[in-house]
């Protein structure tokens, strides 16, 4: 497995007295970079679709090249509103969900408590509720109290279908900490505070950043639920499938391009930004 | 933070939310799911039971072809995000959060644009298929769409990173330190890996099984826009009996009857994997 | 072996330890009851009481302003003949495309029309199908006050005016319609396709395309039979889906479409397929594609997206006011010129031929191409053939599609 290879593992082979003969190949890179490949696939078909010149809606088959839906991208103020909508209801449930569902996911992987075992049971239970029956039971829940559908109660809904994926994920974490680092700090004189600032939190910071992705990318691409909760507002899922009658313009295809491209913009930032640290 | 309150402090936002918004809700459908009537006439609560029994006689095809989705796509991605999680872990180096961005950055483009994109690939004389049957390597009527296979990978495609990331989360913590000790007290390459590396990623590939088991044996969005016929997954027969046939009482009684196999197995599988691991470490 | 020093054996059990105790499911229980107490014991009976139209509307007035939902794409982006409408009348339209489907528009306003509540819209699309029905059936509409559609009477076409889902136009009139036929694919299929039984040929084994929506597929299977769907019974609905239950056991059927076998009839995937007119117009026009599409010899099916009213709806008078605007010719022309469907205004098709004469170039040729297209503008000959969808009443409703959810979702 040499997935397992460590960096000094790596630096002891590359020890000019244990040289191997031949630099052996990284499978784990390759193998990686295939994935994302097949991850990429699809989007580099939306990709060259955006740049499809056809003459009406149906974007289906290549027609040749043009950049003029670049020019028309936001011709559909609908399409601009919902794809705003979208990415608000995404940051905010990535927000209030990465949060609320870090302290669920810590205090499941440290404390005892009254109530664990329900709180693991209705967490998975949330997982696996389909996402009609939860948003149907939420609409009559709204409905009851009075609340009007719209933007925040799109929030709540994807807040509460995705606290659960946070909480799994930083829950996996915290069971490989060493309690006793903390338990160190707070010997220094630390205060719950600040061992939690500065020991606990760093510590969790992968995970945690890692489930509020998961969250975002749930959020982003939810419709169903959404379609119950939305109100009068609407997302750009439910948009794109409510187009698919007279055809999706090419529009939406350059709208995902765009999200693409602020996406690899980011990593790219990323990227030279690791290389000023070191 | 060892004050008695705490743990209930760190979990309290997030129970009054699941509580308010999923616990009341649900078990507001556990009690329709126990009613009679139809959509004109309102539905009485009879506590009619055999709405289970009916649920289960209909759908249990729909209900095992589910599980057995779930379950292969599932193995489907441990046996691609395992790799895929511990390379970025061990050797990402500084570049480790741009690998988890590009890992999670086709999903923030609309599912079915992301569909309409396999289909227009993987259409039966299309880019990926035509060339290998032009050559020989594929009788000329083979097909992946409208495939339970199509199905089963649609449903890995859009849940890697639920796997990629919680055993990432994992390994990111493990100590380079003890899997040199192992090497260095003459463990081979695969003895240090299944001795050390895998048994403290467990929780992170227990937490992804979890994420991606679970939601993919209620999805309903591959099997409706890749399968064919006879791939439909229980979460399609929901979608239609409440939506379209507007039985509510049914629809919410097979969600019960999906979620209460899906819990059991998940209990069932903590259970198992438990009393293995215990054995391990005592031997 | 040895225990890796930083795995915690608390943490071990603690992971696999997630079973709830006894107590817990105690406890839940209880939650559980509480939910359930909170949910009620019935989910009230829902009908409204019919109303007459001259009580519905006695007072009402216009405000000055409406909302409303429709489909995607159904009006230009810019809305111009929104705009008309508001220079015309002064009343400003909060136009929003809440629509995606049917099914899931009717869950969302059900509950809410049942408590009487505001959905949010004043006037609303929906097909011609079981949920136009069901709303109809529960009270949810407003009963249309035809002395203020003066503009439908003159110019709405007369094939729309009895229709068996609303008899009268008592509810809805029609905003876009839709033929429901056989689209084909000429260099895959090497004979002319003109009938249902097409659908069935072994020939195509694997090669056919059949909508997902029950009500699409029974319609095809009941015309196969010689049955009008409208008058259709439940004994014909059994024969109908041992019809497709064959066609699909055969393995004839490639897979059930929703609204996207646009993509896999010009790959090539399926070579024949049930489809929209509009779909195939668009396709034909966008992409240069010569796709065939033909209305069965056995008959085919239209179906129509009406506007309505719902009854809780704040502005009415606004509403039915827009409604008739649309009937306008000119305005009924432009927004055929963007929908691409059939229009239930027969006028619009010398309108756009007219402007056609006067426009020049590509213009002239799409304009042309459209108001000569039997898909945009049937012929009588075709809408001859034409069938409404089978209309069961609420009561048969359900088992009506069940019968027909069995088949594609087996």
């Amino acid at each position: 497995m040499t997935t397992t290879r460590t960096p000094a593992a790596e630096a002891r082979a590359g020890d000019p007295a244990r040289r191997r003969p031949r630099r052996r190949i990284d499978w784990g890179r390759l193998f990686t970079w295939a994935v994302l490949a097949w991850l990429f696939t699809p989007v580099a078909g939306m990709i060259v679709f955006s740049f499809n010149d056809i003459a009406g809606r149906q974007n289906v088959t290549w027609q040749g090249f043009t950049l003029k839906w670049y020019g028309q991208a936001f011709a559909y103020p609908d399409l601009n509103a919902a794809l705003l909508t979208t990415v608000a209801v995404g940051v905010l449930t990535m927000l209030i969900a990465g949060v609320t569902g870090s302290l669920l996911g810590l205090a499941l992987g440290r404390h005892r408590f009254h109530g664990r075992g329900a709180t693991n049971l209705v967490m998975f239970a949330a997982i696996c509720a389909p996402e009609v029956v939860l948003g149907a039971a939420l609409l009559s829940l709204f409905l009851t109290t009075d609340v009007t559908t719209g933007f925040v109660t799109i929030v709540i809904a994807h807040v509460m279908f995705t606290i659960s994926f946070v909480a799994i994920t930083v829950r996996a974490r915290v069971m490989t900490l060493d309690p006793r680092l903390e338990e160190a700090a707070r010997d220094l004189g630390a205060g719950p505070w600040t061992t939690f600032r500065l020991v606990t939190l760093p510590m969790l910071f992968p995970a945690v950043m890692a489930g509020g992705l998961l969250a975002l990318a749930l959020s982003v691409d939810d419709f169903i639920i959404t379609s119950f909760v939305g109100g009068e507002t609407t997302t750009f899922p439910l948009w794109i499938w409510g187009s698919t009658r007279v055809g999706i313009p090419p529009q939406v295809n350059v709208m995902g391009t765009l999200i693409f491209a602020v996406g690899v913009l980011l990593a790219i930032v990323n990227i030279v930004l690791a290389r000023r640290r070191s | 933070m060892k004050a008695k309150t705490t743990p209930y402090l760190l979990v309290l936002p997030a129970w009054i939310w699941l509580a308010i918004f999923f616990v009341v809700p649900i078990c507001g459908m556990l009690s329709v799911s126990l009613m009679t009537g139809n959509v004109l006439d309102g539905f009485t609560q009879t506590f009619h039971v055999a709405n289970y029994a009916e649920a289960i006689d209909r759908y249990w095809r729909q209900i095992l072809r589910s599980l057995a989705y779930g379950a292969c796509a599932t193995a489907l991605c441990v046996a691609i995000g395992y790799p895929v999680a511990a390379w970025i872990a061990f050797r990402g180096g500084r570049h480790k959060t741009t690998y988890l961005l590009l890992l999670l950055l086709p999903f923030f483009v609309s599912q079915v644009l992301r569909t309409i994109s396999w289909r227009f690939l993987l259409a039966d004389d299309g880019v990926l298929l035509g060339p290998l049957k032009s050559i020989g390597l594929l009788p000329e009527d083979a097909h992946v769409l409208s495939t339970p296979l199509a199905v089963v990978t649609g449903l890995a495609y859009s849940h890697l990173p639920f796997m990629v990331l919680p055993i990432y989360a994992v390994l990111e913590r493990v100590d380079h330190r003890v899997v040199e000790a192992a090497r260095d007290l003459y463990a081979t390459r695969a003895q240090a890996f299944l001795r050390v590396v895998l048994p403290m990623s467990l929780p992170g590939v227990f937490a992804g099984v979890l994420m991606v088991f679970v939601p993919t044996s209620a999805d309903y969005v591959n099997a409706s826009l890749l399968g064919g016929t006879g791939t439909t997954m229980i979460g399609n027969v929901i979608q239609s009996q409440y939506l379209v046939n507007n039985d509510y009482p049914m629809a919410a009684a097979i969600t019960f009857v999906l979620m209460a196999l899906l819990l059991a197995g998940i209990f069932g599988y903590a259970r198992a994997l438990g009393t293995e691991r215990v054995m391990e470490v005592r031997a | 072996m040895p225990l890796p020093h930083r795995m915690d054996p608390a943490a071990i059990r603690g992971l696999t330890r997630a079973r709830p105790g006894r107590r817990a499911a105690l406890k839940l229980s209880a939650l559980a009851a509480a939910g359930a107490a909170l949910a009620g014991c019935s989910i009230r009976g829902q009908r409204l009481t019919e109303q007459s139209p001259e009580r519905y509307w006695a007072g009402k007035e216009s405000n000055g302003h409406l909302r409303f939902a429709n489909w995607p794409l159904y009006m230009d982006p810019e809305r111009p003949q929104l705009d008309q409408f508001t220079q015309h009348t002064g009343i400003t339209v909060d136009y929003r495309e809440s629509i995606q489907d049917n099914p899931s528009w009717f869950g969302r306003i059900q509950p809410v029309l049942a408590s009487g509540g505001d959905i949010g819209a004043d006037l609303m699309v929906m097909t011609n199908g079981l949920e136009f029905t069901r709303l109809r059936e529960l009270g949810y509409l407003a009963p249309l006050d035809h002395a203020l559609l003066p503009t439908y009477a003159d110019h709405g076409g007369s094939s729309y005016k009895n229709t068996s889902y609303d008899p009268g136009n008592r509810f809805s009139v029609p905003y876009t319609s839709g033929i429901t036929g056989i689209a084909y694919n000429p260099d895959r299929v090497d004979r002319e396709i003109t009938s249902l039984a097409d659908l069935w040929d072994p020939a195509f084994r694997g090669r056919v395309g059949m909508m997902r929506d029950p009500q699409e597929i029974a319609n095809f299977a009941l015309l196969l039979d010689g049955v009008a769907p409208a008058d259709s019974t439940p004994a014909d609905w059994d024969a109908a889906a041992a019809r497709l239950a064959e066609q699909r056991d055969n393995g004839i059927v490639r897979a059930y479409y929703e609204q996207d076998y646009i993509q896999p009839l010009t790959n090539g995937d399926v070579w024949l397929t049930m489809a929209w007119s509009g779909d195939v117009f668009q396709q034909n026009a966008a992409e240069g594609t010569r796709l065939e599409f033909v209305v069965p010899e056995e008959g085919g099916t239209i179906w129509t997206d009406n506007m309505m009213i719902p009854i809780t709806a704040r502005n009415p008078v606004d509403a039915i006011m827009l409604m008739d605007f649309l009937y306008d010719p000119a305005i009924a022309a432009d927004l055929t010129e963007y929908i691409n469907y059939v229009t239930p205004v027969p006028e619009a098709q010398d309108v756009i031929r007219d402007r056609a004469a006067r426009a020049s170039g590509e213009e002239r040729q799409a304009l042309a191409d459209l108001a000569e297209s039997p898909l945009v503008f049937p012929t009588d000959e075709e809408y001859a053939r034409l069938h409404s969808y089978v209309t069961p009443d609420a009561g048969d409703a359900e088992a009506f599609t069940s019968r027909f959810l069995a088949i594609t979702q087996a």
